[in-house]
């Protein structure tokens, strides 16, 4: 449970030394209650105060690193429940599921798609980011699948999983050190479980019938003194995973129980029960809600575009507006001849009228300053797209070096720039577009014909 | 520390509509717990899936979902009865495009035929969607309204520009339901529904689209405004945002590129179709588990799927 300031004041020693950087051991104790100050900071706590403060002002959920080198990621370390409360923070991590039932062609295809889906979405990487490893009664052909998709190139971290310690001890010496997460500790288990992961301190996925038994279990592994949990709300329906999910992510946020302070693992690809159309609604459930690593079944761009895309979008700061980089974007093949398009760089503008672009299929140079990440007229009012912003964003982008067409495009809504764009941009025709995205594509079409006959 | 189930219980409650006449008739709402959170409440009705069918001949969309409806989409009767034997959805939505006045300009009269025509002819509740233009669509739905007298059909939507005629022709001259769309701000949802009010249209007559984008597409603005109007709503027990929400999820799924490119633009995509599937799919699970008490869809896939979904969750 958390601390207040007073509690912990009780327990600093009160000299007021300022050690700490703080004027008074008091006004640390309140820094410290409200998570702006860590305990450590004071260098003349008790060693027994110290214990039970660190314990006590720990974040309710704790964050885990699995993987290593560039296939490192962290998990959990969420504050709240909603992401307008103040943002959530590390986003949920898709896994594909091998198996050693599977034979060598379906373990290389899958291997091949992992490789295929991997692409830029706004600046971000997107990927499967885990291999999900499951024995499943062969041990010769699970240590012959570990190593086969260790060998594959494929850039991921692994999840180990297997319930058979002394499969498991073998195939974790294969992936030892790339940090793993080891799925399958259970109440049978538990004990020769933790000690296998201790030393490395790997992160141990936890499993059990029902919520309840989970969280004795959890307490179990506790007594044992291991924290380095990721906890399985899966249950083989959509209903009792989602309460589970919710639940667990509730538990340990809004009641402050760390029995249930970890992230989680939601195998979509099981409760979808090979229905590909499901794992997608069911695997979107869970990025929206509480899933920390979420198991599919393959991964294809049909999979990949909406999911990434979601999470993407769930994950983002909501005090920090999404914004795409300032540069010139060619859309649709644009080449000498074609207009220049100017808007903002708010990533929700940014896509709606690339979007609207594509669609009107009029090959087109698209402009985007620096705006600081506003819509058009808000931009315009706070003085960030303006007229000489603009036209020093085109002199300096280099788009006329590109194309000799003189044609500037510019919205509809900061239709009063077009006389000061036009001082500041010599030789250049400033054409006032739509107020409304959606009316751009027949506005384009109409626009390039008219450019196309002005020509002939 | 023992094991102990987390309960939240709150004052509010969305508002129970009803839509359509007769056996067919749906109810929207009534619950008083987040989406599906029924270890803390009642979860109401649960989510309803609809249809979309248009005036026109859908040109513009793909190729299997034209082949689908070839026999049928030239006669907006023909296709309402085939969707609603074929595929069964909860409703079914029709979109008068063709009222717009950049395209074939339809008049009100001429939408207001066929409105008749299809909700004499199916026994599905009927929800009615414009064009986009809200000075056409105010015409449009004034005319609607009378010609489905008595079909207690919704009105997608009413927006802050011409809520005053559409609010007064479908929630007060004839008893329909009004649906208020405002885009993606719990401040414009909750203004619009007071302003309905204000004009006369009682809170259980109203349904709210309070905004939707395809998965990607800023779905983070959607996913909180849902998440707040919904918190408000119980929490704060705000009235003016206990209505149910309808979300037109098919044609933002199928207007993004993931689902527009075509393969040869993006062979690495792979097949179109099923990469519009799984965006209608992924937007409609988010919204309904954000708090959409119904979605529209445009696929038999995503029908079928989302279906099976809520069927499962709820």
């Amino acid at each position: 449970m958390a601390l207040k300031g007073l509690d912990i004041f009780k327990l600093s020693p009160k000299k007021n030394c300022k050690d700490c950087g703080f004027p008074t051991c008091m006004a640390f104790s309140m820094k410290v209650a409200a998570g702006a100050a860590e305990i450590s900071k004071c260098p003349h706590m008790s060693d027994e105060a110290l214990a039970k403060l660190s314990d006590a002002t720990a974040p309710p959920m704790k964050t885990l690193t699995i993987g290593k080198g560039e296939n490192e990621y962290k998990l959990g370390g969420e504050t709240v429940l909603f992401r307008h409360e103040k943002s959530l923070v590390n986003r949920n991590r898709f896994a594909v599921l091998f198996t050693d039932s599977m034979d060598d062609e379906t373990v290389n295809n899958k291997i091949e798609n992992i490789k295929k889906v991997d692409y830029i979405r706004i600046g971000e990487e997107m990927k499967v980011e885990i291999a999900a490893l499951k024995y499943s009664g062969n041990k010769e052909n699970y240590i012959k699948l570990i190593n086969t998709v260790k060998n594959s190139e494929i850039k991921v971290a692994y999840m180990l999983i297997c319930e058979d310690i002394d499969v498991l001890k073998e195939a974790l010496e294969i992936v030892k050190g790339e940090n793993p997460i080891v799925y399958g500790a259970n109440k049978e288990n538990y004990k020769e479980m933790v000690e296998l992961v201790k030393a490395d301190k790997l992160a141990l996925g936890v499993k059990a019938d029902n919520l309840e038994e989970l969280y004795s279990l959890v307490e179990d592994i506790h007594k044992l003194g291991y924290k380095e949990l990721i906890l399985d709300p899966t249950s083989n329906n959509v209903k009792e995973a989602f309460t589970n999910a919710v639940q667990i992510r509730r538990i340990a946020l809004k009641e402050g129980d760390r029995a249930f302070g970890y992230p989680s693992v939601v195998f979509a690809n099981e409760i979808a029960k090979d229905d590909k159309y499901m794992e997608v609604a069911i695997s979107s459930l869970f990025t929206v809600k509480y899933g920390s690593i979420i198991v599919l079944d393959d991964i294809d761009y049909s999979r990949a575009l909406p999911l990434f895309a979601l999470r993407q979008n769930i994950y983002t700061d909501p005090q920090r507006p999404m914004r795409v980089e300032p540069k010139i974007y060619p859309i649709n093949n644009p080449d000498e001849n074609s207009p220049v398009l100017v808007t903002v760089d708010f990533a929700l503008t940014y896509f709606i009228i690339a979007g609207e672009i594509e669609r009107s299929k009029v090959p087109m140079w698209l402009a985007i300053p620096d705006a600081g990440g506003y819509s058009v007229l808000t931009a315009w009012a706070a003085g960030k797209f303006g007229g000489s912003s603009i036209s020093n964003f085109i002199k300096e982008s280099g788009v006329s070096e590109q194309t000799k067409c003189r044609k500037l495009i510019i919205p509809g809504k900061v239709a009063v720039l077009k006389g000061d764009i036009e001082d500041n941009l010599p030789g250049w025709d400033v054409v006032i577009g739509t107020n409304e995205a959606m009316e751009l594509p027949k506005f384009l079409r109409d626009f390039n014909e008219e450019l196309r006959t002005a020509k002939a | 520390m023992a094991f102990k189930m987390s309960v939240q219980k709150y004052a509010g409650r969305i508002s129970e509509v009803e839509i359509g006449t007769g056996e067919k008739a749906l109810k929207l709402g009534g619950e008083n717990v987040m989406p599906f959170y029924s270890f803390d409440g009642d979860c109401g009705n649960t989510p309803k899936m609809g249809v979309e069918i248009l005036d026109v001949f859908p040109e513009n969309w793909i190729e299997e979902l034209k082949n689908l409806y070839k026999d049928v989409a030239q006669n907006s009767v023909e296709w309402a009865k085939f969707v609603e034997k074929e595929m069964k959805p909860d409703f079914i939505c029709i979109k008068f495009v063709g009222a717009d006045p950049n395209g074939l300009n339809r008049s009100a009269e001429e939408c207001a035929q066929i409105a008749k025509d299809v909700v004499e002819n199916i026994e599905l509740p009927l929800v009615i969607s414009g064009c986009g233009n809200f000075e056409k669509d105010a015409k449009v739905f004034e005319k609607v309204a009378a010609a489905v007298d008595g079909k207690n059909c919704l009105f997608l939507a009413a927006v802050e520009e011409n809520y005053k005629a559409v609010g007064a022709a479908a929630g007060l001259a004839y008893p329909h339901k009004v649906g208020a769309e405002s885009s993606v701000d719990i401040n414009l949802a909750k203004q619009l529904n007071v302003l309905l009010n204000q004009l006369g249209v009682k809170e259980e007559n109203i349904v709210m689209n309070v905004g939707c984008s395809a998965v990607g597409y800023g779905y983070e603005y959607v996913a909180t405004t849902l998440d707040r109007i919904r918190l408000a709503a119980f929490g704060q027990n705000d009235k003016t945002l206990q209505m149910p929400i309808m979300a037109p999820v098919s044609s933002e799924a199928w207007s993004v590129k993931e689902s527009v490119a075509d393969v040869e633009d993006a062979p690495e995509w792979g097949c179109k179709e099923e990469r519009g599937i799984t965006m209608e799919i992924s937007t409609a699970s988010s919204m309904i588990v954000g708090g959409a008490n119904a979605v529209i869809l445009r696929h038999p896939k995503s029908l079928e799927t989302m279906k099976k979904f809520v069927c499962e969750l709820a």
